[in-house]
């Protein structure tokens, strides 16, 4: 497995959607969702939610990264805040 | 009305696993490089996320970028309306369709290094046909000096190669339309535009999104044949993202900016593919 | 009208097979012709190209290798995509819709960076340089059109067929078998056909996990470029020849083609 070059922080990330994906499942077999239309233009499912959430929060990193010289947690801390709102209003 | 039940699970898990064991892991491997410095397997450091503020503001592949975009937008702009008036002009049945449909995937089934030897060849004034037609008419053409003659001859190989998929998805999606709707439209008399617009355009949705999705992918992610065709010249006219990416990761060994690169790359063609896919199959959602 | 939908397509079709004709016509050159001035036709007809091709081990075994994990390709593609495509056909299930996206968005990965870790990925198990890792490989953007276009068949049978043969007593392995894959035979053709197409036309990734033993066909063609400069002649009866098998599958499924895979879920 050396090849793989693993690191710590990127260890941690995938273990951090592993986790939010097999937590989203058992939530799903809990309490299934409807579909529902929130500010988002299109009507979503929790995981088309989840979904819209994480790619919108590589972008922000990506913008962050890219244009200002913020500390990357500035970006993080955003894209926490973001997730959160799409999930519970999007 | 389909039925719910978790036990398909079971006939998707060997798709899902055969898919898995060669998608994720390689993507993970490419995280991991993206943010560590890379000298050889056993020395590297890791560095956060400076690669990617480094090729964030690199010039050089924001042009590339700009050119992908440019040459995508292109290639769908005429390769999709061609291959729906072609798909409409083919016969509908009998020898003469099955002709066509075999014609039409010759260009398919060349490997990708050969579409490009063979364009490399046909474009050549010496002893390429179209290079040396052109020049015999009095237009001055020579696609590895001139950069717009470069720009056309990589487009027009890729007409040349991939609107016969887009005609052939049409064509199979013209024939699922059922006879009584055009019999319909005859007996309101409806001009063939008008045919066109309201019962052949609505059925083709399904086949255009994954026309649409194909060929933008694999545009946005072009790289044997004009590396065959013009290497990315002149200068770096026709050098497209993935050569750029290439010649990071082989040619400089820039492993760490390399998969860094790859990834906003792969981001950007997640996000417009989403967007076809989520604009086009959104109207079902509702009905 | 149609003289007008006749031309249109007599256009398009010279526009393809021209420079089709061109490399054809160059295969039956010799080099001195060939680089000696334009001729529309070969001058002094020859099969020297050829015979290099067929004589030489290294150069045919390029296509026999070639052949070799395309087939194996299209068949772990097919035998692994009939039942999940039946799934996505019939039920709905947890993550349904997600999984199908997922599964489109691995055509997605830009090549150039992703080799090296499918290289190390392969080698690590033992796979480099064989067959079964270039078909595997090619798997990944294979199985999910192979799952999309049979999905498209299968929704088009109607359902009552399922029901009744379970009420009949048959058993899903047995009805799947015996009835519902030969009501889909048309599909499954199209499908071979497509997965046929992408692997025999893939270079960047079977360059890669391939160095003597599995080499294929258009990784063998490098060889032309040496140093005394290109031999015109091979590469173009090469190039030929890889044209060859393609349409002899498109022979076989001309007819299916045309029915629709156009009604699938997306």
């Amino acid at each position: 497995m050396s090849w793989m070059a693993w690191t710590l922080p990127t260890a941690l990330f995938f273990a951090g959607i592993a986790v939010l994906l097999v937590g989203m499942t058992l939530v799903e077999l809990r309490w299934p969702c409807v579909e529902r239309k929130g500010f988002l233009p299109i009507t979503t499912t929790r995981g088309d939610r989840l979904f819209i959430g994480l790619l919108g929060s590589a972008y922000l990193h990506l913008l962050v990264i890219g244009v200002t010289d913020w500390s990357v947690w500035i970006a993080s801390l955003l894209s926490l805040l973001w997730l959160c709102a799409v999930m519970r209003w999007g | 009305m389909k039925v719910q039940n978790n036990k398909a699970w079971w006939l998707v898990l060997p798709v899902f696993l055969l898919v898995a064991f060669s998608a994720i892991v390689p993507m993970m491997t490419v995280v991991n490089y993206s943010v560590q410095d890379i000298f050889d397997p056993s020395t590297r450091y890791f560095v956060g996320v400076d690669w990617y503020r480094q090729v964030l503001q690199d010039p050089r592949l924001h042009d590339s970028l700009l050119r992908q975009f440019i040459f995508s937008a292109c290639v769908l702009l005429i390769q999709i309306p061609l291959g729906i008036a072609i798909a409409l002009c083919m016969p509908t049945r009998g020898r003469w369709a099955s002709l066509c449909l075999i014609l039409m995937a010759i260009p398919l089934l060349i490997p990708w290094n050969v579409v490009g030897t063979i364009w490399q060849i046909f474009g050549r004034a010496d002893i390429g046909l179209m290079g040396w037609a052109l020049n015999a008419l009095g237009i001055s053409y020579n696609y590895a000096s001139n950069t717009t003659d470069a720009w056309v001859t990589v487009l027009i190989m890729d007409v040349w190669h991939w609107t016969s998929l887009v005609a052939l998805l049409c064509y199979s999606g013209l024939r699922a339309i059922p006879d009584v709707y055009y019999q319909a439209a005859r007996i309101d008399r409806a001009s063939n535009w008008a045919v066109f617009r309201h019962i052949q355009l609505p059925k083709l949705k399904s086949v255009l999104l994954i026309a649409v999705m194909l060929r933008f992918m694999d545009s946005f992610m072009i790289y044997t044949e004009p590396f065959v065709l013009t290497g990315g010249g002149p200068g770096n006219a026709t050098t497209f993202l993935s050569q750029t990416l290439t010649q990071m990761a082989i040619g400089q060994f820039d492993l760490g900016p390399a998969a860094a690169f790859s990834l906003v790359y792969f981001l950007i063609i997640l996000l417009v593919s989403w967007l076809f896919y989520t604009a086009m199959t959104h109207d079902d959602k509702n009905r | 009208m149609t003289l007008r939908k006749r031309l249109v397509l007599l256009i398009y079709f010279l526009f393809l097979l021209v420079p089709i004709y061109w490399l054809l016509n160059m295969s039956f050159k010799s080099n001195t012709e060939i680089l000696g001035g334009l001729s529309l036709w070969p001058q002094s007809f020859t099969l020297d190209n050829y015979r290099v091709i067929f004589t030489d081990r290294s150069w045919y075994e390029g296509y026999l290798n070639s052949l070799y994990y395309v087939s194996l390709n299209t068949l772990i593609s097919l035998s692994v995509a009939l039942p999940a495509a039946y799934a996505f056909s019939r039920y709905r299930f947890l993550g349904d819709k997600h999984l199908f996206f997922w599964l489109l968005t691995n055509r997605m990965a830009p090549p150039a960076v992703f080799l090296l870790p499918f290289f190390q990925l392969y080698s690590s198990i033992g796979l480099f340089d064989t067959h079964i890792a270039v078909a595997l490989a090619h798997c990944l953007f294979n199985v999910p059109l192979a799952v999309w276009i049979l999905e498209g068949f299968m929704s088009s049978v109607p359902k009552e067929i399922d029901e009744t043969a379970y009420i009949d007593g048959y058993s899903f392995p047995t009805f799947f078998v015996k009835i519902f894959i030969p009501l889909i035979r048309s599909g499954i053709g199209v499908t071979a056909f497509f997965c046929f197409m992408f692997s025999w036309v893939e270079l960047l990734l079977a360059r890669t996990l391939t160095s003597v033993d599995a080499k294929p066909i258009a990784a063998v063609m490098t060889r032309t470029v040496s140093a005394s400069g290109i031999d015109w002649g091979v590469l173009a009866a090469a190039g030929v020849l890889t044209i060859l098998p393609g349409m002899l599958v498109i022979w076989f499924v001309r007819n299916h083609v045309a029915k629709g895979f156009a009604l699938g879920r997306v």
